[in-house]
């Protein structure tokens, strides 16, 4: 049936919609967001089905070439990657959506180009999360960093073309690190097949060379994640790219990184190894408190909103990294919540800013003043984000702070349970400058807005979007039974 | 000792070709030569892998008919080389483009004058 | 034999202008002579991928470097006579689709992606060759397409 091919089809999909951007291009530019839209539907589609399936019948596995693994490539779909495999299709979709009014207004010759690299953006990402062999893996984090550094370098001010050549300096130094390793993994164990590294790598824990090797990972995977201290070419990256390129770097591109590097970590060293005798877990927690700590205070020195919330985003993946750190069941179920939360929140926060970046052209905080009048809804879904990004009950932030307090606390460590209560307290400090701008303006500054109009919001491509992830930020929140089945599925199989 | 420096000289090669060209992609001012020092870093790292694939005795990985029990060295680095030298390829191409774009806007490829134009 | 044009330039004078094709003797007759042969080299090397070194990406390099060659020595404007930018995104997106579409087919006959033991066309190791070299001319002209195009744009960018 068409439905075991579902695997390969997930990456065949975007690729020929991808390549036949161009072509459909030189039609009509107008049809290139349906070709997108209709692409990444099927994917979403696709993607659930999946999920669908894993839930029923356990670990999908699909031979590319009907070569046997470890001969072939094989694409092994799990618990964890269907997970992934869902937020990415389903955020992709949204922006998408998002980006119809966004891409023409701030790049009206380059549209179908935008298209192209945006397809391959999300192929790459696709693959890095499917994928059962870790060359493969290294091919596709190749094809998301590429598209990443052309995406980036298409803004509009100078800043944008400085921002996306430091992007690439360091995103090559990180793929080369991850290339020597899987170099180093080949030498001693002849094969490529994740599964199979699994097995033939416990007799080998002694030797320097998996030691290197899982140096090189981690060092190659930390300047992917953006963890402290080699985040240093996020916030550039993410300030002055498009809107829409902000938007889905940050909420897909370093979770699926995270999730390459939680797959390398768990399944091809296995948790006896980093926990037990190398205890790497115990430095990447201390570094990610760091992180959280860092990234915060540099949030709340900011007075541009992308900026901020670029920073923030380097203290959300320490929360990440903090509850794979602390490997309890409790706190990895919290760290890879966040993985699902972090997406939902910072989407809509970057596709409010880009909102607001659209209809009224200001970035800078302090020009926020009184747009509660002018754009009502986005300024909700706006503030719903930020209240989840804060940890209030009753959305979904809170749920994954729970499970990392809880999780600390449990070990005993108290250290991380203060980090992440300062860490809130910090948050509410920079997003209640933001909303106190909004809805309690101190002097009512008339807005300059095109066309003059009082209360116009934004067309409804755009709206719809922001206000759905807004919702589901809630709704997730109150039901947390429904992603939390699936990822305590996950930690038992990780840490169990 | 000697065994140790002689005995696995492809290793201290693609160690030091690998520095050479980090220390390139770090401490240079020019951007063009931060994209030398890349490829020098990426080059170093094909040695590597393809000195790993070598067996002792070993001829070229090609088949002719009628000949058996020949030694062939392993062919499998040498493809996965391959596929990374189309990466380092492609990520030059785009490297470059954007020190074109950045040579057009500020009009100097010079490190420090750029960050100078930009804190105006 | 081509025509010599008289011409009066602004100050008064009168020049002869010879046109491109009378100057560079020695590099036009060589590149004529080199351009078909790196061409054919390099459809070799594409044809050979399986039996020896060589494949798609090597082979669409040579051929895009033949190209690269005519436009050195004739200009960009000559080349884009004869390979219009229009056919060159055609080639782009072709040959990808082309890999596409054999992995496809071989769903459409029953096996899995790129099983080229699935394709009917006789004896299962004839279709197994067969489609390892449909993959590589699809590679090979992407490759070539890419590699022309990234020079024309260089090209252009700096006569101006």
């Amino acid at each position: 049936m068409i439905t075991e091919h579902f695997p390969i089809l997930l990456i065949v999909v975007p690729l020929t919609s991808a390549l036949s951007t161009p072509l459909i291009g030189t039609l009509n530019k107008k049809y290139c967001w349906y070709t997108a839209i209709f692409s990444i539907s099927l994917s979403l589609f696709m993607s659930l089905y999946i999920l669908n399936a894993v839930m029923h019948t356990g670990r999908i596995s699909y031979w590319l070439g009907n070569w046997e693994p470890p001969y072939g490539i094989e694409y092994a779909i799990d618990y964890l990657n269907s997970y992934v495999l869902v937020i990415v299709t389903f955020i992709a979709l949204a922006v998408t959506i998002y980006s119809k009014w966004s891409v023409e207004k701030e790049l009206p010759e380059k549209t179908v180009l935008f298209y192209t690299v945006y397809l391959l953006l999300i192929t790459g990402l696709l693959g890095i999360t499917i994928t059962g062999d870790i060359f493969n893996l290294y091919v596709f984090l190749e094809i998301t960093s590429l598209s990443a550094y052309t995406l980036v370098a298409i803004g509009k001010k100078r800043n944008a073309l400085v921002a996306s050549y430091n992007y690439a300096i360091l995103g090559t130094i990180s793929a080369t690190f991850i290339l020597i390793a899987i170099g180093y993994l080949y030498m001693v164990t002849g094969t490529l097949n994740m599964a199979d590294l699994s097995t033939k790598l416990p007799p080998l824990y002694d030797s320097k060379v998996v030691l290197t090797a899982l140096a090189f990972f981690m060092a190659g995977f930390s300047i992917k994640v953006a963890l402290f201290p080699l985040h240093v070419w996020l916030p550039d990256a993410y300030t002055h790219a498009p809107s829409v390129v902000s938007a889905i770097l940050a909420a897909t591109s370093t979770k699926v990184a995270a999730y390459a590097m939680i797959r390398v970590m768990f399944t091809v060293f296995s948790p006896e190894f980093i926990i037990v005798r190398v205890n790497i877990t115990h430095i990447l927690s201390w570094i990610a408190a760091f992180a959280i700590i860092v990234g915060s205070v540099l949030a709340i020195a900011q007075v541009d909103i992308k900026k901020m919330l670029a920073y923030s985003s380097v203290a959300q993946i320490g929360y990440i990294m903090l509850g794979i750190g602390l490997s309890t069941k409790l706190s990895v179920t919290g760290g890879i919540l966040h993985i699902l939360n972090h997406a939902l929140m910072k989407a809509t926060l970057f596709l409010v800013a880009g909102a607001v970046i659209y209809k009224t052209g200001i970035r800078n905080i302090e020009e926020y003043r009184g747009l509660r009048r002018e754009m009502p809804l986005t300024m909700l879904a706006f503030t719903i984000a930020a209240l989840s990004m804060i940890g209030v009950p009753g959305t979904v932030g809170f749920v994954s702070k729970w499970y990392l307090l809880l999780g600390a606390l449990h070990e005993g460590k108290w250290v991380f349970a203060l980090v992440l209560i300062l860490s809130s307290l910090l948050m509410l400090v920079y997003f209640w400058r933001v909303i106190e701008n909004i809805y309690f303006p101190k002097m009512h500054v008339a807005v300059a807005m095109d066309g003059g109009d009082k209360k116009k919001e934004l067309p409804y491509t755009m709206l719809v979007p922001i206000l759905i992830l807004a919702l589901l930020c809630i709704a997730l929140g109150i039901l947390a039974f429904i992603p939390l089945k699936i990822v305590g599925m996950i930690s038992q199989m990780l840490v169990g | 000792m000697i065994e140790f420096i002689l005995g696995k000289y492809n290793y201290w090669i693609y160690i030091i070709l690998m520095m050479i060209g980090f220390y390139a992609m770090i401490a240079k001012n020019n951007l063009v030569k931060k994209i030398i020092g890349m490829n020098i870093f990426q080059t170093a790292v094909f040695l590597f892998y393809i000195s790993i694939g070598d067996v002792k005795g070993g001829t070229a990985p090609i088949v002719w008919e009628g000949m058996e029990k020949v030694i062939y060295v392993n062919p499998v680095p040498h493809v996965l080389i391959l596929t990374a030298i189309v990466v380092a390829v492609s990520t030059t191409a785009v490297t470059l483009a954007v020190v074109i774009r950045i040579y057009e806007e500020f009009g100097t490829i010079e490190e420090d004058r750029i960050l100078e134009a930009l804190e105006d | 034999m081509d025509e010599v044009d008289e011409h009066v330039t602004v100050t008064g004078e009168s020049v002869i202008v010879r046109p491109v094709e009378e100057l560079y003797i020695i590099r036009r007759i060589i590149a004529r002579i080199m351009v078909p042969l790196t061409q054919l080299y390099g459809l070799y090397v594409i044809m050979h991928g399986e039996g020896g070194p060589g494949g798609g990406f090597q082979g669409g390099v040579i051929l895009g470097s033949a190209t690269i060659l005519y436009v050195l020595v004739f200009g960009v404007d000559e080349a884009k006579k004869r390979i219009s930018e229009s056919l060159n995104n055609l080639m782009k997106s072709t040959g990808v689709l082309i890999y596409a579409g054999i992995g496809l087919l071989c769903i459409i006959f029953g096996g899995y992606y790129l099983e080229y033991y699935a394709l009917p066309l006789g004896h299962p190791e004839k279709a197994s060759e067969l489609g390892i070299l449909g993959v590589e001319i699809g590679i090979g002209i992407t490759v070539s397409a890419v590699m022309i195009s990234i020079f024309f744009d260089l090209a252009e960018r700096f006569e101006k």
